[in-house]
């Protein structure tokens, strides 16, 4: 059959030329050095990359942060994402519009979330180092963003922003999907509403919600532009995560080849840890 | 469903919960556009008051006349409809043959398709540079459309697909028994239905477009090529003190995003779900 190619290969061409072929110059590269400032320096190099990764200390703290940056912002986007779905899932006074403005944040272009809570964690600008100074959390109102202690969570703060209406959205899809009849039944027979929650919605909601926090951790690990504008890795590369430490290498430093190295490390985590899921997922089900 | 016995507190509680999660969504905005409209002088003593004593629209108007940004704002719109526009047709094709054919290697294609969502794309950043650099396309907005339509194709593919998959095929087999030929019935027929569905995957290709940064960065540092985000960077390192002219030229970049979000608000359930749930 030729007539589905005709529809599909200007999509397939596309997405050879610009992703798969670059995809394989791109691990090609980390095995090459490539400086653009350095031209001389070109040509294969072996493993020589892998063996200056491994003994990189920005690496390991980059590994680090990317794991906590990741557990951080998928962990709550998660908890108040789910909890606005089910708020979303009952009947109140102004719901369509409610639900417009709550959702509005995932429209907003992340350059410009980013940029919007660096200014809110600004003193001189931003109320937020002023309203946590009055609650005791910060001893004076000082810009968090500037503390290697607490940096991270600047970046954190505006992912969980960004990120709670998709979870919301796909986990409310889910939740319409449940079959009133399963309430109804429960409520005929005297359940309380947090036994409905763990019996009916935690389980019906269970595989979405598997497949919707793999997909998001794994996007969550690359994505690098919130930290990159608001903090640009520092103060000392405590906010350094893998994906920025792959950008900065490459766009300030321009070593295509060292940058390459750390991409492929990162995807074999994400590749490793995609495995790991699913593997997870088949032995759950067969119990 | 209904829920018969009401217990005060909980809907207490319920609306408390419901404020917060609009305050928490909507207060960093209105703090942009609160600092865009406070008056320069008044920054540093009323700049962490919830409301100016004075409002102004200068900075708006310093942004608009006296800097580039209207210029970046035109670059960005350029790049936005053009990879919106291309991609939306490419994905309608082949959101059409996943729906409608069974073919050898589809299975391999759609895999192929799901893994490029899932990679890290920074882990192209050099080769594309590279690949860019020796067309000599550097500083091109064609470029940034070619390379945006390719990493928008996937989702677009599976989100039309779902939205061909919900018309029913009778309706393109009666009209080829009236003598069309098939793409003759999925323009005069199929294609007028997914209107919807061709809306939303124009407004989400939009959306990714307008906001992408890193790319941008990285294959443009002509100041007349400038797309919206890097041109703002720009901005934001060179002149970082000034907060008001800042802030008024992220509110500009919100217009475009938050009307499309209005448009396609209503299939974004629809839309994630089927992304989510194939992706």
């Amino acid at each position: 059959m030729v007539e589905p190619f005709l529809y599909l290969s200007p999509a397939i061409v596309l997405i050879g030329t610009i992703i798969l072929i670059p995809l394989i110059i791109g691990i090609s590269y980390s095995f090459q050095s490539i400086e653009i400032l350095n031209p001389f320096a070109t040509g294969w190099v072996g493993f020589e990359n892998y063996v200056d990764l491994w003994s990189d200390r920005r690496f390991w703290i980059a590994l680090e942060n990317t794991f906590w940056w990741t557990f951080w912002s998928v962990s709550f986007q998660f908890l108040l994402g789910l909890g606005l779905a089910l708020l979303l899932n009952t009947q109140f006074f102004g719901k369509k519009l409610f639900q417009a403005l709550v959702f509005l944040p995932w429209a907003v272009p992340t350059f410009l979330s980013a940029l919007t809570w660096a200014w809110l964690f600004n003193p001189t600008i931003g109320p937020l180092p002023h309203w946590m100074a009055a609650l005791g959390i910060l001893d004076e109102p000082y810009n968090i963003m500037g503390d290697p202690d607490l940096a991270l969570w600047g970046p954190i703060v505006a992912n969980i922003w960004f990120g709670v209406p998709f979870f919301a959205i796909t986990l409310l899809a889910a939740l319409q999907s449940i079959p009133g009849e399963l309430y109804e039944a429960a409520e005929i027979d005297g359940a309380s509403p947090w036994q409905t929650f763990t019996k009916i919605t935690l389980p019906f909601l269970a595989p979405m919600i598997a497949i919707t926090v793999m997909l998001r951790t794994i996007w969550i690990a690359n994505f690098a532009d919130l930290i990159f504008v608001m903090t640009g890795g520092g103060p000392a590369n405590s906010t350094q995560i893998l994906s920025t430490y792959i950008f900065t290498t490459a766009f300030r430093r321009l070593d295509f080849g060292f940058a390459s190295t750390i991409a492929v490390a990162l995807l074999i985590i994400l590749l490793v840890y995609a495995i790991f899921v699913l593997w997870l997922r088949k032995k759950l089900v067969k119990v | 469903m209904s829920v018969t016995r009401t217990n005060p507190a909980l809907t207490l509680g319920k609306y408390v919960a419901l404020l917060a999660y609009l305050l928490f969504a909507l207060f960093p905005l209105y703090w942009l556009v609160k600092i865009a409209i406070t008056p320069d002088r008044l920054i540093f003593t009323e700049g962490t008051d919830l409301w100016p004593s004075t409002t102004t629209l200068d900075n708006f108007r310093t942004v608009i006349f006296q800097t580039d940004f209207m210029a970046f704002f035109g670059n960005s719109l350029y790049v936005s409809l053009g990879t919106a526009a291309v991609t939306t047709i490419l994905a309608a094709g082949a959101g059409y043959a996943f729906s409608r054919f069974d073919f050898g290697g589809k299975k391999i294609i759609v895999a192929v398709m799901l893994i490029t969502q899932m990679f890290p794309l920074l882990m192209i950043i050099a080769p594309i540079y590279k690949i860019v650099a020796s067309l000599g396309m550097l500083n091109s907005l064609t470029s940034l459309i070619v390379v945006y339509t390719a990493f928008n194709i996937p989702f677009a593919t599976f989100l039309m697909q779902s939205f061909f998959d919900a018309i029913p095929k009778d309706l393109e087999e009666a009209a080829m028994m009236d003598g069309c030929t098939r793409f003759q019935a999925l323009r005069k027929v199929i294609l007028p239905l997914t209107l919807p569905g061709l809306g939303a995957t124009l407004g989400f290709v939009f959306t990714a477009a307008w906001s992408e940064l890193l790319f941008a960065l990285m294959l443009i540092s002509d100041n007349e090529s400038m797309t919206f985000p890097v041109g703002l960077l720009t901005f934001v390192s060179r002149f970082s003190v000034d907060w008001g002219q800042m802030m008024a030229a992220g509110s500009l970049a919100l217009i475009p995003s938050c009307l499309f979000f209005i448009f396609i608000q209503r299939y974004l359930v629809q839309g994630l779900t089927s992304g989510a749930v194939k992706g």
